[in-house]
Parts: structure tokens; C-alpha cells; sequence
């Protein structure tokens, strides 16, 4: 796999109501979780601990918020390379389960000039396989 | 009901280094193949001081804090009735492997709604690098369920 910053878009040839390629991910597995867990630090037992996560009266474990962000944030950097992200922030709209099928889409809101840069404003979302939105966010992305 | 006053309350900072192999380990549990993320000898060839952090690790490194329950602690919230309600990033300057970050935490705002039912700590995370650049701001919403 080639690194991100070969093939930057160009400001210029982007439009309003253009998508970014989408990130289809596996379907959410135990071990996703348990990665995650140890790889993020959020050791909250509710994604990866069934006899906790009945004790607080959820049917399963459930993937962390973050790590769909951190799929999203894939989204993004597969674009850009991370130096050109000027903000990205994503509201948690719904729980994501285990075997649930994420997709990633973005599409270009606005284009702007800001602190001497161009960038353009992304409408950012994670969907499951019924179309239900999990994640919607936003981001603002500087471009050549 | 959360205690209102301490809207405003900082806590102390503290310094997290930034490990390549946690790096490594955080793009394989993310499904990040992108060698500048996972080599470091792509990422030095790229011209990087390091291995990328990706944008959302610096919440991440927030979490490996001295205590990472102290604010749950400090306003006495249940693990179990607790929810990321919202994350946002900021972004100031990349961030590689080697650098020693500081976050400086501050609990900027308390607020309920439905009546109590779900109250909402709003969290600022001010991070620098070790040449005290400003490398990112984190704004964290966090949701206790008391219904």
C-alpha cells in the first residue's frame, strides 16, 4: 500500500457535493474490541466485559465510540495526510453493535479561505448495514 | 446531580511520551496499513521525525494520565451510567512518535437536560509538545445517564 501524501487533492478540482471514497470496515468482532481496548487505553469493561456490560443493563458489549472515529479519521487521512486536518469532531449518535457492518462516507460541504489557507468542510458519517447512522461529524480539511 | 462548582475546575498537567510501538499496536486494532503509520523507516524516508499520530490517538495519550478516572472520580460518575456524548479535535501541528506531549485538562462546562435525567461535563484538553508549540485542543463531551 502506497503512503497518503502522493496523491493530496487539489482544491481547485473539488466541488461542493463531492464524496470522498468510502471505508467499508468488517463487521465489528470481539477481538475488534479487545484490540481496541489495548491499543487505545479505554479499558471501560462495557466493550469487552458481557458480565459487566449486563450489569449496566446493555444486552452485549458494544464497540467504543472512538474506534469508529479512528475509522472515520482513516477516512480522512486515506485523502490528506493528517498535517492538512485543521479540525475534525464527530457526535455520537447511536451505539454500535458487535457484527455490525460500518461504512465511512464523507462529502465536501464548503469551500473556503481561512488563515491564509484554503480548505474545504466535510460532512462526515458512519452508517451500519440497515443505513442507520452511528456517527456524524465534521471536518475541516486545508488543500494545495 | 453533578456539583456545579466545579465548572472551571483545572487539573494538574501531565506529560505522555509518544511510543512507536503503541503506534503500531493502535493502526493494527484500527485497520491502518498506511506505511508512515506502522514503518519507521517509510515514515523517515517521508521526511517525518517519526511514525504519524493518527487524529484520533491524542485522546488516546490523554487517557494514559497519571489517573485516568480522576475526573470521574473528582464529580463521582458511575462508569455504568456513563456515555461519549461528542469528540472534537483541533489540530495546531503534527505529532510523531518521540515527542513528549502535555495535556492540561479543564472542566469547562456542567449541564443537565430532561429534567436531571442526563446531565453533560464538557471537557477542554489544551496539548503542547516538548517545544512548547501547540500541537492540538480536545473538546470532550461526556453524558451520565441518571435515569
Amino acid at each position: 500500500m502506497t503512503s497518503t501524501t502522493s496523491h493530496i487533492p487539489r482544491f481547485d478540482s473539488l466541488q461542493v457535493g463531492d464524496t470522498l471514497p468510502a471505508l467499508e470496515l468488517e463487521p465489528v468482532s470481539r477481538l475488534m474490541l479487545a484490540l481496541y481496548c489495548g491499543a487505545s487505553g479505554d479499558h471501560n469493561p462495557i466493550h469487552v466485559d458481557i458480565d459487566f456490560a449486563r450489569s449496566a443493563g446493555q444486552a452485549d458489549v458494544f464497540a467504543h465510540g472512538m474506534l469508529s472515529m479512528a475509522w472515520l479519521g482513516r477516512l480522512l487521512t486515506n485523502w490528506v495526510p493528517p498535517s492538512a486536518l485543521r479540525s475534525y469532531g464527530v457526535r455520537f449518535a447511536a451505539i454500535t453493535h458487535v457484527g455490525d457492518r460500518v461504512r465511512c462516507e464523507g462529502r465536501v460541504t464548503e469551500k473556503f479561505e481561512a488563515g491564509g489557507e484554503r480548505r474545504v468542510r466535510l460532512e462526515l458519517s458512519t452508517v451500519d448495514q440497515d443505513g442507520q447512522v452511528k456517527l456524524t461529524g465534521d471536518a475541516v480539511v486545508a488543500l494545495p | 446531580m453533578i456539583d456545579r462548582s466545579f465548572i472551571g475546575h483545572t487539573l494538574p498537567a501531565f506529560d505522555v511520551r509518544v511510543e512507536a510501538g503503541r503506534l503500531r499496536f493502535f493502526a493494527k486494532a484500527t485497520g491502518q496499513t498506511d506505511p508512515l503509520y506502522v514503518d519507521e523507516e517509510a515514515a523517515r524516508a517521508a521526511g517525518l521525525p517519526g511514525l504519524l499520530v493518527p487524529p484520533t490517538f491524542l485522546f488516546c495519550l490523554e487517557m494514559d494520565a497519571p489517573d485516568p478516572a480522576a475526573i470521574r472520580n473528582l464529580l463521582g460518575m458511575d462508569y455504568r451510567k456513563l456515555l461519549h456524548g461528542e469528540q472534537q479535535f483541533t489540530y495546531h501541528a503534527p505529532a510523531h512518535a518521540g515527542d513528549t506531549l502535555r495535556f492540561e485538562q479543564r472542566i469547562e462546562d456542567i449541564y443537565d437536560k430532561k429534567g436531571g435525567a442526563l446531565e453533560f461535563v464538557v471537557r477542554r484538553t489544551q496539548v503542547h509538545n516538548q517545544n512548547d508549540a501547540r500541537v492540538a485542543e480536545l473538546r470532550t463531551v461526556t453524558v451520565l445517564r441518571n435515569a
